[in-house]
Formats: structure tokens, sequence, C-alpha cells
């Protein structure tokens, strides 16, 4: 790979991070993107703004979240000592409210009084629908029938929040729908309504939004490790569904001599073609937004993803992890339905930790891979969310592999 | 005469009847590709002025419920970029006057390579391309479509201002197409009056003619836009005609294609007359 002087001066002007980025969106639309950038542009150096942001995030997130030595994985692995970062820790159990508190301010400032959102697993849309109540804006979350079916738990927590709740049932029911049908209501609501959108996908500027939002996991896991062992980690872990956990841990360290590994959801097996690994089997393309790494077919159909994580059973990534894998400076694997629920019941009873299906798949592959690493080698996982929401899909996913 | 050149004739001829055109909107390939083709050839004679063509697309997300689901019918019986060039070519054999303007969205163009798709686009007898998700911001199409001698139409909404007005119709050919309500297709409906004004703001900024559309689904909607717009778009009414005469099990019935081609009818109606 060429090295450059720095991997942290993306986008560009124009939104672009290399070939992928953009702002690929109707017209309609097209003010209004400018004039969130614009918002954002001026948030990030209003220090009342960052104030009021690091306030919420300290007292009511509950940060900075531990960075635990998970010892009893780390024995049995025999290898690579393993650290979480326990994003799962968080109010609302995930590192998406990180994002929504950063957004919802943003909402505030531009004077809007509507919020939508889309959600997979429901823990955007929870942390969306817990800020709006924080801030008592209503708040109307796209999200598929398959998904409604399979985070029943997250449904009732949205509803509980004030939120409204709509099915979209068009294609497979799940978050690439739920993001058609949420840009739909934002073209026809354009005036009143913020869309919050919750990963590192999107036009500009909402991938390097949810970036810098998110960064904060990377930056408090630099001084954690440097309190805790004093030195940096040699490699970093994370899922990828569009990306946000990833990139938010990732984004601080992409010019340190570390070590970065992505962890995309192969469901069935890539070769089955019922997966969700888009820089593993995909190809670029031009969808909600953005271009970045797609699963469609050879007419640029694009072709429904499947995972039983329905936080990363998205066809797409964010177009920052698009561009990171392309130029070679971070690693993008794969792991199957199968190996995640083993990984979550692993980490269930080694740590005691009850770890979000998509987390899963990070634990996974470290699970691959980290007896093999020097018992010196410092491994940051991202424990991006806690899995109690999951409980009954991997009850119904070991009742069925039994039969 | 192709491209630019023939949809710049069609309006000059409108402009001389004294009367707004009719721009007509159907799905490629809907509900399969032998009815598509039916409309389409017979389009002109029930009075579509100027036909817009959709490229059916997986996740059509400017669209309403109504051409999301002939997008996915078309799709569902085989419709590809291939065989929408095709249906052109046909067309083509028997009428060189009536622009075609195919519509949709960038991905199926991407993959199938912008150079080779604007080729065989102008070869097939496309004159221009509307494409949702290109805001004059990501202009790597737009180039190769001037090259060609084509148009690419761009879409100005309510919420275009002033100064964006400036830099959409910098680089508009053909006509400017007026998105007249904030929104999906076939959903509200814009007042007249608020078209009107949004039409005289326009005309400030260009000379080309302006295109009309969203929300229009009747012949006196369409003859009151009409008498303040050189032409008016017509997309959702006629793809619900296609809807409406299908059998239970999905098939089209007879009388489809003709149920289609007489609500053209009705609304050419209306139009053949300016005031």
């Amino acid at each position: 790979m060429s090295k450059l002087n720095t991997y942290k001066d993306g986008p560009g002007g124009d939104g672009h991070f290399g070939l992928f980025g953009g702002r690929y969106v109707a017209e309609t639309l097209m003010p209004l993107i400018l004039e969130v950038e614009r918002a954002y542009d001026d948030a990030k150096d209003d220090q009342a703004f960052q104030a009021e942001l690091r306030g919420y995030l300290e007292n009511y997130v509950g940060r900075p979240s531990p960075l635990y030595f998970a010892e009893r994985l780390t024995v049995k692995l025999g290898g690579a000592k393993i650290y979480f970062k326990r994003e799962d820790l968080n109010h609302t159990g995930a590192h998406k409210v990180n994002n929504c508190l950063g957004q919802i301010l943003l909402a505030r400032k531009m004077g809007k009084n509507r919020v939508i959102a889309e959600t997979g697993a429901g823990m955007h849309g929870v942390a969306t629908a817990t800020v709006c109540a924080l801030f008592d804006i209503p708040c109307t979350i796209y999200m598929g029938t398959t998904d409604i079916d399979r985070q029943a738990p997250n449904v009732s927590r949205m509803e509980m929040l004030g939120a409204k709740i709509i099915p979209v049932t068009s294609g497979t029911g799940t978050l690439k729908d739920a993001m058609n049908d949420a840009l739909r209501d934002w073209v026809a609501n354009v005036e009143s309504t913020y869309y919050l959108i919750g990963t590192v996908a999107g036009p500009h500027p909402y991938p390097a939004m949810v970036r810098d939002f998110q960064s904060i996991i990377g930056e408090e896991t630099r001084a954690q490790i440097m309190e805790q062992e004093g030195r940096l980690p040699d490699s970093l872990i994370a899922c990828v569904g569009g990306g946000s956990n990833a990139l938010g841990l990732f984004y601080p360290f992409l010019d340190d001599e570390v070590r970065i590994i992505a962890v995309e959801a192969s469901g069935k097996g890539i070769e089955t073609g019922k997966h969700a690994a888009s820089l593993n089997a995909g190809a670029p393309g031009v969808l909600h937004g953005n271009r970045t790494f797609l699963l469609q077919n050879d007419d640029g159909q694009i072709i429904d993803a499947h995972s039983i994580s329905a936080g990363l059973d998205y066809p797409g990534i964010g177009p920052e992890h698009a561009w990171l894998h392309d130029i070679g400076r971070a690693e993008y694997v794969s792991i199957t339905d199968q190996e995640a629920v083993e990984a979550f019941q692993t980490c269930t009873r080694l740590e005691g930790i009850l770890p979000a299906l998509e987390s899963a798949h990070a634990i996974a592959h470290t699970i691959k891979i980290a007896g093999d690493l020097l018992d010196d080698h410092i491994m940051v996982l991202n424990m991006s969310g806690r899995g109690d929401k999951d409980m009954d899909s991997v009850v119904a996913y070991l009742e069925s592999s039994k039969s | 005469m192709i491209g630019s050149a023939r949809i710049a004739k069609r309006f000059q001829d409108l402009k001389a009847d004294g009367r707004a055109g009719l721009v007509t909107f159907i799905t490629a390939g809907d509900p399969n590709i032998e009815i598509s083709s039916v409309i389409l050839n017979q389009l002109p004679e029930a009075g579509a002025d100027i036909i817009e063509l959709g490229m059916p697309f997986s996740d059509p997300m400017a669209d309403g419920p109504v051409i999301q689901a002939s997008s996915q019918r078309a799709l569902d019986n085989g419709a590809s970029m291939i065989k929408t060039l095709n249906m052109v070519r046909n067309f083509r054999k028997n009428d060189s006057d009536t622009p075609i303007i195919l519509m949709g969205y960038f991905n199926p163009i991407y993959i199938y390579g912008v150079a080779k798709f604007v080729t065989d686009a102008t070869e097939a007898g496309v004159d221009g391309f509307i494409i949702v998700d290109l805001p004059p911001e990501e202009a790597e199409m737009r180039e190769p479509v001037e090259q060609a001698g084509l148009s690419f139409i761009y879409l100005t909404s309510p919420t275009t201002d002033d100064q964006r007005l400036t830099v959409v119709v910098e680089h508009a050919s053909g006509f400017v197409y007026y998105v007249s309500v904030t929104g999906i297709t076939g959903t509200k409906s814009a007042a007249t009056q608020d078209i009107k004004n949004a039409l005289e703001r326009l005309r400030r900024h260009t000379d080309l003619p302006i295109a009309v559309g969203f929300g229009i689904k009747t012949p006196e909607q369409a003859a009151a836009i009409g008498q303040h717009a050189e032409a008016v778009v017509v997309g959702s009414a006629f793809v619900s005609k296609v809807a409406e005469n299908l059998g239970p099990d999905g098939r089209p019935q007879d009388g489809c294609a003709e149920a289609v081609l007489n609500l053209v009818r009705d609304i050419a109606g209306g139009l053949s007359a300016k005031n």
C-alpha cells in the first residue's frame, strides 16, 4: 500500500473520499444538505455547542465508557491481550447515542422541529427516540417489517419513548428499505424535518459528521490504553454494517502504526449469496446519496443483504470505509451467522457480557486470530452494543440449528 | 436530427401551435416488455409530445408507491438497461420526431459504464436524460452527454432558491423540469397559483422551456398548468392505469395498453388549445 502523510484529511470539499462519498441526492434535498453542511461546519468550531455536547455525553450517556481488559477471553485464546471498549454500557446500550446527541443538538440549532430516522437493529431508533424525548422533539422512525419482527423489544422501547414507528414493507423490509422511506419522508417534509442518519453513510456531510461524533470512542481508547498499558494498541477490531462504531474507534488511530481490522457479516456464507459483505463481495456503486461498495447484480440493481444481525443487514457500507479498503489502510474480513452466534455464547459465558450480535462478529474474528498473535500484542475490540435485544434471535437460531 | 436538436424542434413546433406539450412518463418494461412496447410505440399517436421512459431501479428513492411498484413489476418480468434501449431502438424505426428522455437513477448507468451507456443510448435514439440523483455537483455524466449532442435535463423544486437556481440552470439543456411539490412522485399536487409564481421566478434565470411535473393526474390539472408552462409531465396517473389493469395473478389483462393510451388521449385533449 502507498503510504499517505495522513489518512485523516478526508473528505475533500466536495464530500468525496477518493472515488467514494459525494452527494447523490434529488435536487429537492440539495439545499437542505448544503444547509446541514454549513450548520455542522459552524458547530465544529462553536465552543458552546461542543461544551453542551460534552456535558450530555458525560452526565447523560455516562462517558467515558470503560476500557476493560477481558482477561478470561485472553487466557482462553492464549495470545493477544484483549481489551473491550465498553460502548454497550452507554445509556441506551450502544454507541449510537454518541451520534444522536451530536445531531439532535445540531437539529435544534438549525431550528428543525421534527426528526426522522431509519433503524435496522433498533439501536439507532432507540437512541434517536431517547434524545427526541429528552429535547421534546416529535420523532418518526422508519423500520423494516422483518426487523420489527426480530427486534421486538426495541420497538416497544421506541414506542414507550414516544416515537412513531412506521413499518416499511418494501424490498425485504430491512435497513435499506427503511432508509429509502426515510429519504422519501425527508423530500416531502424538507422545511420542518431533520434526518438523523445513524451511520457513516448517506450524502455528504453525514459520513464525516457521524464519524466525528463517534470519534470520541477512539479518542477515549487512546487515553485509556496509554493509562493502562503506557502505549498504543497493536490492533483495533470492530464490526461493520454502515460502519459508524468501527470508524469511531479507528479514526483517531489512522495515522498511527496500528493494525485495523473491520468485520463484515457474511451471513450464511459469501458463497451462498446470502450475506452482507459489501466490501468482500460487492462492487462500487451509488445508493442512498453516496458512492460506495454495494451488493448488486450486473445490471446495477441492488441485491438484498442477509445477516442474523439486523444492524449489519445492509447492502452497502460507509464511503470512508470503501476508501480505507481501496487504499489498503484497513483490513476487511467477514464472519458468518454461525460464527457470530458461537462468539455470542463464548463471550457471555467467559466474561459475563452479553454482546450485541453485531459486536459478536468482531468477537468471532478475534477468537479466530488472537491465539496466533504474541502475548504482548494489545488488541482493542469495540463492544459496540449490548445483546439483550438479540436474545430471541439467538434462541431461535440455536433451536433451528438443533433440528 | 437527434438529441438536443430534436427536443428544441419539438418545443418550437409546440410554440407555433400555441399550446403546451404533454410529457408522458411510463416505466420501461412495466408490466412486461411486450405491453410496455405497445404503449410506448402508440404514445405519440395518443397525444404524447415528449416521452419520458423510466429505467427501472430497485431503490427508487424519489418515487412514490405507484412508480416504486411499477419498477418492481418491470424488474420481476426481466427488464434491464439493454432491454430499455432496445425498446427505444424499436420505437425509432417508426418515429423520428418525438423526443425520448430516459429517466431514472444513476447506479444502473454507472454499472453499465457511463461512456458506453451514452454511446449506446445515442445510437438507440435517446435524446436526453433525467437522472434524479445526479445534482449539478455530481457532474460525471453531464459532459459525455453534452459531447454526444444530447440533453442533460435538471430538476428544480420549490426548495431551489435563487442562488442555487443559478448553479442548476448554468448547465441545463433541453428544458428545465420543475418539480412542483416538495415530495415524491404521484402524491401531493401543487396549487396552480404557486406554480405560476414559481415559473415566473424560474424564467428570470433561464430561457429554456419549462416542463412542470409531480402530482398532475387529471386533464383539468394539466390544462390549468399548461396555461403557464411549455409542457406538463404526467407519470403516476398512467402508471396507475397499468396497475389497475392487472389480473389477480399480476398478469396484464386485455386492454391494459389501451387503458393507458385512453388516459393519454384525455389529458392531451385538455392541452390542445391555449387560451
